[in-house]
């Protein structure tokens, strides 16, 4: 027990907890935007391969890191107007359509991987983004831009979503996309809209990996975090305070299990420590996410001049 | 240049759907200041016109004249800015957002950094007031009112600057006493210059509203007239072209032993679809009609008889026997079922008439055998059904989807109705809404069946939002407000003024 006490009065413990939150909380908030359009978008974890490798690509090819953030986004953005083709143009199933845009983009990123680097051993390195020694805030300042980045992106979109005409045609198009069409506004347009915003999200969500957290492309770097961001969007209630509030809950379960794992009193398998984050996200969600008011017209495509 | 004194002219338009060819050939002007009734049966065109006025649909031919202006073809955005505003039946609001927020939605041009929100609220409030439709701005859509919505619903269009007014069906979702509140607010927006075109297919409210009634049927304008010039009966005869006879009821004669006592049933569903100590005797040769506006515990009630809801507390007798618990079992003793929502619920659209016709009898002996379906069984039946109560569209193969909305329920009607050999007749019937978006001929034939089941000396429970129908076919009548259920009295204690009263939730 007092190790556990021990452990979160340790300022690297905090740091780590924000690292690993970062790509949640632009993934969530990527899903977030799609969602609240009425578009799931479960090419999340395809997309965010998708940013890091091509981020990171571009950086590797002599490029500004921003630069590669940046290359990240229009990658996420592409395949975002792909999902968005495929479940508002032609209406198809967002699931089918989601799952099939993570398989492309994964595989699309690996294949591009081996073909730039058919013969290496060691996966080759970029210097990555530094920390922000200057900003006088502990945690923070073990951070880098990206994770300012991600948290000011919560108020700008809460924002966004909540006090702007652009937001509210949003959260329209996702509740009751006939009532917008009624009132003049074009549900093709803003739910692609939201659909490659999001997307873009996703991308920079990747892009975080290779050129913050580690210094390189892995296959299997994404891991599942896509997945993760999409059950804390039902976690979240779809809001972007509460997103954040899920990433960084998500995030110090991860952290304590890595710890846990390395303090290695070896009681427990280190599987068990692996899963708990999870676990307790589950568990999370029965709890919370039961009330929770979902977009209404969340995972149906809408067709003009259908009843 | 003299003006016109047309504020709305639709010149020639033509719109198919494939082969069926909803609007023919169809002009029709709207003069300032008058509420013109577009009347016609449900498919005559009404809606599929008004659509591509406002731009939901594309024409195929003809063109439209707005103020003089003629009107882009499909695009809701130049409508709205012409001056023409929406009130669709199915209310088109987020029941998650704000009154404002739906009200909002679209005034503002989007790429605006923020939303003049309380410039807005003021405005909708001065509108509000205006036009005495009083109104909450921040209150979420899905805690009001049906009536409340609507007049979010109407308020939407006036914000927007609407001239002229479209009201699809306005009254449909209304206790009387709302559809009264609906039509003084008409008046008063007919007073401050606006022109009003009120879609309905019900003959008295439409002379009650209208100053001119335009009338469609089959896709084509058969009739304009003043409405001071014509009666019901003239309407009726435009609208459905031919006379139709009122299904003739006589009171009841011999009622017999109870069938179906309902005693203190409460049951665990949300908020106002909730059954609250219920009680309800339903005895064989009467018809028990409940009255009540939609969403006041009337589908819990339903669903509790068709076996396919619980009760929480309070006990169900079914011919001296506790209500079974599986919808088979209830068909089996002799409970014929005729649900709400023929499309959702009543019929698998996608699978043939004959097997829709079995669909309830499924693992009955007659029907099947071993894991076998007796298919010639089951077609021979489905064709008497078809034979019997007139179900046209071609005949058992079809897919049931192809079926018109009135041949779709009189093969419910026969399924339910029509035993197969070696069965019991239906005992206890129950009817939801069994008339609901049919035109009057088929109304008559359910009607009648109804009354014909009656008279063989079943129970019947008619539950319907149309007080017509609970006038017509109730020998005693009861009435549902927030899950609670009146005394079912005779029909002839009540009148229409005390069961919308009682509609409305207030105390005899």
């Amino acid at each position: 027990m007092t190790d556990i006490l021990d452990l979160l009065s340790n300022v690297s413990f905090w740091i780590a907890v924000l690292r690993i939150a970062t790509p949640l909380i632009l993934g969530t908030l990527g899903v977030l935007l799609c969602e609240r359009a009425g578009v799931l978008n479960l090419g999340i974890e395809g997309i965010m391969v998708a940013g890091a490798f091509a981020g990171w690509l571009a950086v590797y090819a002599g490029a500004p890191l921003w630069m590669g953030v940046c290359v990240a986004a229009l990658t996420g953005a592409a395949f975002g107007l792909l999902h968005a083709w495929l479940t508002v143009g032609l209406a198809l199933s967002q699931h089918v359509s989601g799952l099939g845009i993570t398989m492309l983009a994964t595989a699309l990123s690996y294949y591009g991987y081996r073909v730039s680097f058919p013969k290496v051993s060691t996966p080759p390195t970029i210097t990555p983004f530094a920390p922000m020694d200057w900003l006088p805030i502990p945690v923070l300042d073990a951070q880098t831009s990206l994770t300012l980045l991600a948290l000011v992106l919560v108020p700008v979109i809460s924002y966004l979503l909540y006090r702007t005409p652009v937001g509210l045609a949003v959260r329209m198009v996702g509740e009751n996309p006939q009532a917008a069409e009624g009132q003049g506004v074009s549900v093709a347009w803003v739910r692609t809209g939201a659909i490659v915003a999001g997307s873009a999200l996703m991308g920079v969500a990747g892009s975080f990996l290779t050129l913050s957290a580690f210094n390189a492309f892995f296959f299997n770097m994404v891991n599942g975090r896509g997945w993760i961001c999409v059950a804390l969007v039902v976690f979240a209630a779809w809001r972007p305070g509460k997103a954040l509030l899920g990433a960084l809950l998500f995030a110090f379960f991860d952290a304590l299990q890595l710890r846990l794992q390395q303090a290695g009193d070896a009681a427990l398998p280190y599987q068990v420590y692996l899963m708990l984050p999870y676990v307790l996200s589950i568990l999370a969600l029965v709890l919370v996410a039961r009330k929770a008011a979902y977009p209404q017209a969340l995972m149906k495509p809408y067709r003009k001049g259908e009843r | 240049m003299t003006a016109s004194p047309y504020v709305l002219s639709l010149r020639h338009i033509s719109k198919r759907f494939g082969a069926l060819i909803a609007n023919d050939d169809i002009s029709l002007d709207l003069k300032a200041g008058e509420v013109l009734a577009l009347l016609g049966e449900n498919g005559a065109g009404k809606s599929t016109l008004m659509s591509i006025l406002f731009g939901h649909y594309v024409a195929d031919a003809g063109e439209i004249e707005v103020f003089g202006q003629p009107l882009p073809r499909g695009n809701p955005k130049a409508a709205l800015a012409a001056g023409i505003g929406m009130v669709h039946q199915h209310f088109t609001l987020a029941d998650n957002l704000s009154v404002l927020d739906n009200v909002l939605l679209g005034s503002e041009p989007l790429w605006l950094p923020f939303s003049r929100r309380s410039a807005a609220r003021q405005k909708l409030l001065d509108v509000a007031n205006r036009f005495g439709l009083p109104v909450t701005p921040d209150a979420r859509v899905g805690t009001l009112t049906v009536g409340e919505r609507q007049r979010v619903e109407i308020l939407k269009a006036l914000y927007r600057g609407a001239r002229i007014l479209i009201l699809d069906e306005p009254t449909a979702v209304l206790t009387p006493n709302e559809s009264e509140a609906l039509f003084d607010t008409l008046g008063q927006m007919v007073a401050q210059g606006l022109s009003i075109i009120f879609i309905s297919h019900k003959l008295a409210e439409v002379l009650r509203v209208s100053t001119r009634v335009a009338v469609l049927r089959s896709g084509k304008l058969v009739a304009q007239a003043a409405a001071a010039d014509v009666t019901q009966a003239q309407l009726a005869l435009w609208m459905v072209g031919h006379g139709v006879n009122a299904p003739q009821k006589k009171p009841s004669t011999h009622v017999s032993s109870e069938v179906c006592v309902i005693a203190d049933v409460s049951t665990d569903t949300k908020n106002r679809e909730r059954l609250q100590q219920v009680s309800l005797t339903l005895r064989g040769g009467e018809i028990v009609a409940i009255a009540g506006v939609s969403g006041n515990g009337q589908t819990a009630l339903a669903e509790l008889l068709c076996g396919t809801q619980r009760a929480t507390s309070g006990s169900v007798q079914l011919l001296g026997k506790p209500l079974p618990p599986s919808p088979e079992q209830l068909v089996a003793i002799g409970v014929a079922r005729i649900p709400e929502d023929r499309h959702a619920i009543g019929v698998i659209g996608d699978l043939p008439v004959w097997e829709n016709a079995l669909s309830e009898r499924l693992r009955s002996a007659t029907f099947s055998k071993w894991l076998w379906v007796r298919r010639r069984t089951a077609r021979a039946h489905a064709n008497r059904i078809v034979e019997r109560f007139d179900v046209r569209g071609g005949g058992a193969l079809v897919p049931t989807r192809s079926l018109s909305g009135g041949n779709m329920q009189k093969l419910i009607l026969g399924r339910a109705l029509l035993a197969p050999d070696g069965m019991p007749a239906a005992r206890l019937i129950i009817a939801h809404q069994p008339s609901w978006g049919l035109d009057i001929s088929a109304v008559a034939f359910v009607q009648q069946q109804l009354i014909a089941a009656r008279d063989a000396g079943a129970a019947v429970l008619v539950i319907s939002d149309d007080l017509d129908e609970v006038m017509v076919l109730g020998d005693r009548i009861a009435v549902m407000h927030s899950g609670r259920l009146t005394d079912a009295r005779p029909s002839s204690d009540w009148t229409r003024e005390s069961i919308g009263l009682a509609m409305a939730g207030a105390k005899p």
